[in-house]
């Protein structure tokens, strides 16, 4: 690939009112990247998340998606973006109550253009990747809240988006629960997904490969600078230069 | 900085048909006690005018099926006033000249005994007349106007003559006499008279309804009658019927024709007709009144379904809906909506209509344009009802929308 999954350039986010939710970030994110974006809340991290996942534009700046620059696609190209590219897994699950886990799946995919055997195929498939393919008929309320978020995480993965975007994942989960959703977002990003977590927990968050930590709207430090292929550390590579 | 690449931009999957009507029922699903109810508020709007349209044509086409089977070919001759605003007398060979005319094929008259007052019995005081007439009868009366006994029989070339008389059905009710009988007797005129027979109501000569119907003779020799016919009833050849009408009054009243009244009954029956249908399009105002409630109530149910579902909006946004995506839902759930509730509507307006036919001996009519019309409007209403909550669903900002718990 020559172009990151993911590049902000100089993003901010002001909300009307004066509230600087992003001030200036600038973030690169290669294809098969497993990374979290750390901070307390209020820390502009769940603004990021909206900006890089197209549900909300910045304020200025740039963001590429996949190599597309956001702010030239209108309403219904960056829809589309989020169809096939982008999948979201969210904390309190987003599932519709009273229908089974199967179409919870299948419904994910419907603004993808693939008729409705291949969706519920496509479902069936993801939900076996997680590990519920012995769930596919429960509803949600029959279900623990680990295999909620499966499920939810199933919804994301069943059109195969190069990119999950993944917000507080375990937030609504015991320990237990989270341990094994974690477990399968590294598998998942191990078949070659670029995985985006956003968490408060610097626990989950030292789990990862590489931690965004941010605090007021900026990013405090980026445990690699430097895309994860170059050699560690990066001050002596780019010292050299 | 970013690296621009020159790659075709994605765009939105268009939505097949059935996806765009499973998601628009996915409201539905999930609420079907509300759904059911703002369905309900379009069906009771609906089957009111489809009632309303349904009862209006099934009684019109009772009326059709009842002038068809009396004859429109009936005219009456009745002797109206003179100038002096006194009661005329046709001439007591009215009759006879009347059917001299070429296209009449039929003639009868009645003449009314005014002196002849009609009682029960002679203990009723003499100021309660209950309103009933004494008539004396031609005896081919009951062919001419079309009317049929409901007990007993009619006068014959014997029982004119005797103080034998048949009772209009008000009669009957009246003076409470419900079959005839040899044993049954009234008073006409001081003279105690045997009732015959009771008549049927005759539609097209309601005056004979409340009338006591005797035979010529003996109200002549009985009753101090005098002879002279007051209504002549005629049929004739349907095509010639315009020209029999202009010469009758002369016929009728040679001396002088401006006194004589010529009418034609079933002329009136569709003129009530054409009264009860200005009701009915009255009371297809109120279901028009209740058909748009029923909107006012969709157009609620989909404002609250829009604020109750923002997370769903936001969701199915982050999973790549467009605005008009979401638009179209919420338009598809608004009408799928109306249009449960106009063809639940339909069919119980159909249903009222079929079961008040039923109950009346009506033939049932419910009118093609009156069922489409019915779903048209509530298509239009739906529409209508769902723009706006639809617009607004489509123009919540997503984050906005998946941050509402």
């Amino acid at each position: 690939m020559t172009y990151p999954m993911i590049e902000l350039t100089d993003v901010s986010r002001t909300y009307p009112g004066g509230v600087a939710a992003l001030q200036s970030v600038s973030l690169r994110i290669r294809h098969g990247e497993l990374a979290a974006i750390v901070g307390p809340s209020g820390s502009g991290k769940s603004t990021m998340l909206n900006v890089i996942g197209t549900l909300d534009r910045p304020t200025s700046g740039t963001v590429h998606i996949d190599g597309y620059d956001v702010s030239t696609l209108s309403d219904g190209q960056l829809s589309a973006l989020r169809a096939t590219t982008i999948g979201f897994v969210f904390q309190s699950f987003h599932l519709a109550s009273k229908v089974p886990a199967l179409d919870n799946v299948a419904d994910g995919l419907v603004y993808t253009g693939l008729s409705r055997p291949e969706r519920r195929r496509r479902a069936a498939a993801a939900l076996d990747r997680v590990g519920l393919g012995h769930r596919m008929d429960h509803e949600p309320h029959e279900l623990s809240g680990g295999e909620r978020q499966r499920v939810a995480i199933a919804r994301a993965v069943a059109g195969d988006p190069p990119l999950v975007l993944a917000d507080e994942p375990t937030g609504a989960l015991d320990s237990v629960s989270g341990t094994g959703v974690m477990e399968l977002l590294h598998e998942l990003n191990a078949s070659g997904t670029t995985i985006l977590i956003i968490t408060h927990d610097r626990e989950i968050a030292a789990g990862l490969p590489r931690q965004v930590r941010m605090r007021d709207g900026r990013i405090v430090s980026d445990s690699a600078a430097a895309p994860p292929s170059e050699p560690w550390p990066r001050h002596a590579g780019s010292g050299v230069a | 900085m970013g690296i621009e690449v020159a790659r075709l931009k994605p765009s939105p999957a268009r939505m097949r048909l059935g996806d765009v009507l499973r998601v628009g029922a996915v409201g539905l699903r999930t609420r079907p006690l509300r759904a059911f109810l703002s369905a309900l508020g379009i069906a009771i709007g609906i089957a009111a005018m489809v009632g309303v349209v349904g009862l209006s044509s099934s009684s019109g086409a009772e009326l059709d099926r009842t002038l068809s089977a009396l004859g429109t070919n009936l005219l009456t001759v009745s002797s109206g006033t003179t100038l002096m605003g006194e009661a005329a007398q046709m001439p007591e060979d009215a009759e006879m000249m009347i059917e001299r005319i070429g296209p009449v094929e039929r003639a009868s008259s009645v003449g009314k005994v005014s002196e002849a007052k009609v009682y029960r019995s002679e203990q009723i005081p003499e100021a309660q007349t209950g309103g009933i007439s004494a008539y004396a009868a031609s005896l081919d009366l009951p062919a001419t106007v079309g009317a049929t006994l409901s007990s007993g029989t009619w006068l014959n070339a014997a029982t004119e003559r005797y103080p034998a008389a048949v009772l209009g059905s008000v009669t009957a009710q009246r003076l409470g006499i419900g079959a005839a009988g040899v044993d049954t007797q009234i008073v006409v005129g001081g003279v105690r008279f045997t009732v015959v027979g009771i008549l049927n109501p005759v539609a097209l000569a309601a005056d004979l309804d409340s009338g006591v119907l005797v035979g010529w003779p003996v109200a002549e020799s009985r009753l101090d009658f005098d002879g002279h016919p007051t209504t002549l009833y005629t049929r004739s050849e349907e095509a010639k019927l315009e020209s029999v009408r202009q010469v009758l009054a002369g016929t009728a009243n040679p001396e002088a024709p401006n006194e004589v009244d010529v009418s034609r009954p079933s002329d009136a029956l569709a003129a009530k007709q054409a009264t009860s249908q200005a009701f009915a399009n009255l009371l297809l105002g109120v279901g028009a009144v209740a058909l748009l409630v029923g909107g006012v109530g969709v157009a609620n149910t989909m404002v609250i379904s829009v604020l109750e579902r923002r997370a769903e909006i936001g969701l199915r946004r982050s999973l790549g809906a467009t605005r008009g995506q979401i638009r179209t839902q919420f338009l598809a759930e608004s009408l799928l909506l109306s249009a449960m509730g106009g063809s639940g509507g339909i069919l119980l307006g159909m249903g009222v209509t079929m079961g008040y036919a039923l109950y009346s001996g009506w033939p049932s009519v419910v009118p093609a344009w009156a069922t489409v019309g019915g779903l048209v409007a509530t298509l239009l209403i739906g529409a209508v009802a769902g723009l706006y909550p639809a617009i607004r669903a489509s123009r919540l900002s997503p984050t906005e929308a998946l941050s509402t718990p």
